[in-house]
């Protein structure tokens, strides 16, 4: 049944086109609602306020100055908070974060809230949070990544292993023909998202309605239930529209939390939106490392061990620490390859995932040390890759579910003209004199799969609907899950009520991890096949049906209709099928879930080859990345289109990494010093080059019934490496810190 | 204390009184007359999120004060289509797919339409990139949104050549 599924749904009218977006109008014409754009009657408005230092107490708070601001209604603090029915420093699971409620005079990062000034205008409440004037009892900020000595951690990322290994890489190392050891430095870096995180929150009783973008509905629900302790029926979280997420929306964060609970306070709806400085802190980040490799080859050039290790940070009262080593588990041929982490507390927000976490830090630096590596054996970057190519996943051994990542390789370097690069570094100049450079990166991002359930439906006037909770934060979901629903239902898109965003809707789990097509997609898929059971069982046991013994194997839809397969003139429509017997519908649930069975047997991750070219001015050091081209083998392409803005999006982000951003920490306060989009920098337009993204081809019979890889996040993976790579290239100083900036050059 | 301003937003004219001269356009815009199509993303002038036209003009709403305005001629992202018809810009951006999450769109779209009327870009995408960096995409939609104010330049330019 799967195997007819999968070949039905491959035909389908909707999957494989270029669609523009569904809810294309609506963004362009101001009228796509975020939360901060809902206006419930009464409306309060909140603004926080956040801690100057990054350690010690609030000792004082002038809130009698604040309440005394005209059209202030209310100050929340610590004093006056509702109580919570759960500790925010309860941790019953990994994916559960600690907040900052107002639950203690303690600080322990810069920008912490503490306090809320709730007023009738957003101005009175912003002029009450600075006349707070907060005083503390500051203690040393401890910053940086030497800050104590390291430790292990239990668990990086989402519960992945700390370590892993397999072979001897001492040995591999010892009896290497050549060896390089070698660091790399990351930022830190924060999320921001253009839309801030925000909230608007309503009472009515015992029940909770809350406006507040979210890559996952049902854990919000889950969260906003068990802390105000209600029944998750009585809470509904909305969040048709993020504007943005990158990960920081993954999980409910303490300011929305106090939105809710200042909505509580003052017994009207309350909006709290994040001013930007405020995104720099109580809502995630990358947290810096610092990563030391290691690489033997043999005399021909092949890998005889590779050992990966990251240091990095988090909080001092969390736990997440960015699992840059495990990319070294997944991508090179070696017979030892050794990968761990250690981690240090520092004063910060607790980390959290960021686009490509672990990956994206990861492969800036795994991709710098093979170009080492390459060059230190005398062989063209591309072919020591090539040599050392993966034919079986590095540690596990397990074969993969498909990888066409020697198709990405020659398509890419075919387009980019890699032929033409010149083998020594500082030898390339352009007409104007300035240093060229030519690189490439490998990309890589596992093919994940999580739950999720949806619910599909037939009416007898031939329209269907599909239900579930999922999550559109640019990434497309209004409408690739539509043509993944469409077809499953055999319907026109526009025959079809697609519903979404909401948390009374079916548990679609999360958009994260590049996975979110692929789960949701095979949830409907699920729901829609069950369905579609349901008609076949009416017409085929029906004499009257054309369809009568075809079996429901024998039969698929398609344009409203089952069709016989051995005979597609036979068929009947949805409406006839459903007037016959009677019902005015058929509905059915479905669930998707990852497969153990193929899970275990298959190692399964999308692949590509980015190649970058840079130019560098010779005297002042200034990088232009002037040329981008990514190759990327990701499984069936739902809708090419939006794909490749997901690409030239993520290759964006690789070229911020290289580049750009970097979030500045002064060791004294604790606090970013940079803490703006003036001074934060991120790629503007005219900092993008000319980019292209080759959609190469690739079948996967494993990784889930549709055969659905993730895109949202590989394609930063191999492009900030590329650049650094050709900036290498272009002006033999390897700059092994990113981002790489002009002073890095010069100095 | 009350301030009398008159604005015309999106062709209507009105009589606005402020209770507070804190207020910025867009917090006007937004939090009183309920346009919410224009976005805040930093309220500091750096995103560009919340870019509208002001006197024909491209403008950061959140650093001009409404009260600084009085007689302006506002145009947001809400009055820029004619009915049912896009405007071409509007058009080009969902052809082009110049946007993903949509946070940014409406301050593209402003700035795109002032761009061209200033004329100053013409067809040359480098200098339609240098005239759009005002704008940040964090999604990263800048090569649909360079083709799409391109197009719709193209467009704009052969309509008022065959009006004239």
């Amino acid at each position: 049944m799967p195997d007819i599924a999968y070949e039905q749904a491959r035909h389908g009218s909707s999957i494989g086109q270029p669609l523009t977006r569904r809810d294309g109008i609506l963004k362009v014409t101001g009228a796509a609602t975020y939360a901060a754009d809902n206006r419930p009657e009464g409306l309060l408005h909140a603004v926080m306020a956040v801690s100057r230092i990054a350690r010690g107490r609030v000792t004082h708070l002038d809130v009698a100055a604040a309440k005394g601001h005209p059209g202030v209604v209310a100050v929340m603090t610590g004093a006056n908070a509702p109580k919570l029915a759960q500790d925010p420093d309860a941790k019953d699971n990994p994916f559960m974060f600690r907040l900052d409620l107002l639950q203690s005079d303690q600080v322990r990062y810069a920008h912490q809230p503490i306090a809320v000034v709730i007023a009738e205008t957003l101005e009175a409440a912003t002029e009450g949070a600075e006349l707070l004037a907060p005083r503390y009892a500051v203690e040393p900020a401890r910053i940086g990544l030497d800050v104590e000595a390291p430790q292990e951690p239990e668990a990086v990322g989402a519960g992945d292993k700390t370590r892993a290994s397999r072979g001897d890489v001492e040995a591999g190392l010892a009896e290497a023909e050549r060896r390089i050891e070698t660091v790399y430095e990351t930022a830190a870096q924060y999320h921001n998202p253009l839309e801030p995180h925000a909230v608007v929150a309503q009472w009515d009783g015992d029940r909770l309605i809350v406006d507040t973008p979210s890559q996952a509905l049902a854990t919000a629900q889950m969260r906003l239930a068990a802390l105000f302790g209600l029944d998750p029926k009585n809470v509904l979280v909305r969040s048709p529209f993020l504007g943005g997420g990158f990960g920081s929306k993954g999980f409910l964060f303490g300011p929305q939390v106090l939105g809710v609970m200042a909505a509580k306070l003052v017994g009207r709806p309350v909006k709290l939106v994040l001013r930007r400085e405020q995104m720099f802190g109580p809502v995630g980040h990358r947290a810096e490392t610092r990563q030391t490799l290691r690489l033997g080859t043999d005399a021909s050039g092949a890998l005889t061990a590779l050992d990966h290790h990251t240091l990095t940070a988090t909080s001092s009262f969390d736990d997440f620490y960015e699992p840059a080593s495990a990319l070294s588990r997944y991508l090179y041929a070696a017979p030892a390859v050794s990968t761990g982490h250690s981690g240090v507390r520092v004063d910060t927000g607790t980390p959290l995932f960021m686009r490509a976490p672990g990956e994206a830090s990861g492969s800036v630096a795994l991709e710098g040390a093979i170009d080492e590596m390459a060059e230190a054996c005398g062989l063209d970057p591309l072919d020591f890759r090539l040599k050392n190519y993966a034919e079986a996943e590095p540690i596990s051994g397990r074969p993969f579910s498909s990888k066409a990542l020697r198709e990405c390789y020659a398509q890419g370097a075919a387009r980019f003209g890699w032929d033409k690069r010149a083998k020594a570094p500082r030898s390339m100049r352009d007409s104007a004199g300035r240093l060229v450079g030519y690189g490439v990166g490998t990309a890589l991002f596992p093919a994940l799969m999580m739950q999720a359930e949806a619910r599909a439906e037939i009416r007898a006037d031939g329209t269907g609907t599909v239900a579930l909770g999922a999550h559109d934060m640019g990434q497309g979901a209004w409408t690739a899950l539509a043509q993944i629903a469409a077809d499953g239902l055999g319907i026109d898109l526009d025959r079809l009520d697609f519903q979404s965003g909401r948390s009374d809707l079916p548990n679609a789990g999360i958009a994260g991890g590049s996975a979110h097509t692929a789960t949701a997609g095979s949830a409907i898929h699920s729901a829609t096949s069950a369905v579609l059971a349901q008609l076949a069982e009416l017409a085929t046991g029906d004499e009257r049906s054309p369809l009568y013994g075809a079996g429901n194997a024998g039969v698929f839809a398609r344009g409203g209709r089952l069709l016989r397969r051995d005979d597609e003139g036979r068929g009947e429509s949805f409406a006839d099928i459903l007037a016959r017997a009677g019902r005015a519908s058929v509905s059915a649930e479905g669930k998707a879930a990852p497969d153990p069975a193929s899970r275990e047997a298959y190692a399964m991750h999308a692949h590509g080859a980015v190649f970058a070219e840079v130019s560098v001015d010779p005297d002042f050091g200034q990088i232009r990345v002037t040329r981008l081209v990514g190759a990327f083998a990701a499984g069936r392409i739902v809708n090419p289109r939006l794909v490749t803005s997901q690409y030239y999006g993520g290759m964006i982000w690789g070229v911020s990494f290289a580049l750009h951003e970097t979030a500045v920490l002064d060791p004294r306060s604790g606090r970013v010093m940079n803490a703006n989009l003036g001074e934060y920098h991120v790629p503007v337009n005219a900092d993008v080059p000319a980019i292209e993204a080759i959609l190469v081809e690739e079948h996967d019979p494993h990784v889930n019934p549709l055969g659905i890889k993730g895109v949202g996040e590989i394609g930063i993976t191999g492009t900030a490496g590329a650049i650094a790579n050709a900036v290498y290239h272009a002006t033999g100083i390897r700059v092994r810190k990113t981002p790489i900036t002009l002073d890095r050059l010069l100095g | 204390m009350s301030f009398s301003l008159t604005l015309t937003v999106n062709g209507e004219t009105r009589a606005i009184d402020l209770d507070d001269p804190r207020v910025t356009i867009l917090d006007l815009l937004r939090e009183r007359l309920h346009l919410t199509g224009s976005k805040k993303g930093c309220d500091r002038g750096q995103c560009g999120a919340c870019t509208v036209l002001v006197n024909g003009r491209r403008v950061n709403s959140c650093l001009a004060l409404a009260v600084s305005l009085d007689g302006a001629d506002v145009l947001t992202i809400e009055g820029l289509a004619r009915g049912d018809a896009l405007h071409p810009v509007q058009a080009a951006f969902i052809d082009h797919d110049g946007f993903q999450c949509g946070f940014c769109t409406p301050g593209q779209i402003m700035s795109a339409v002032g761009l061209i009327r200033e004329g100053q870009a013409g067809d040359d995408p480098e200098r339609v990139r240098e005239g759009m960096s005002g704008n940040l995409c964090r999604c990263g939609a800048y090569i649909g949104i360079t083709q799409a104010v391109l197009e719709a330049q193209a467009r704009l330019a052969s309509e008022q050549g065959e009006a004239a």
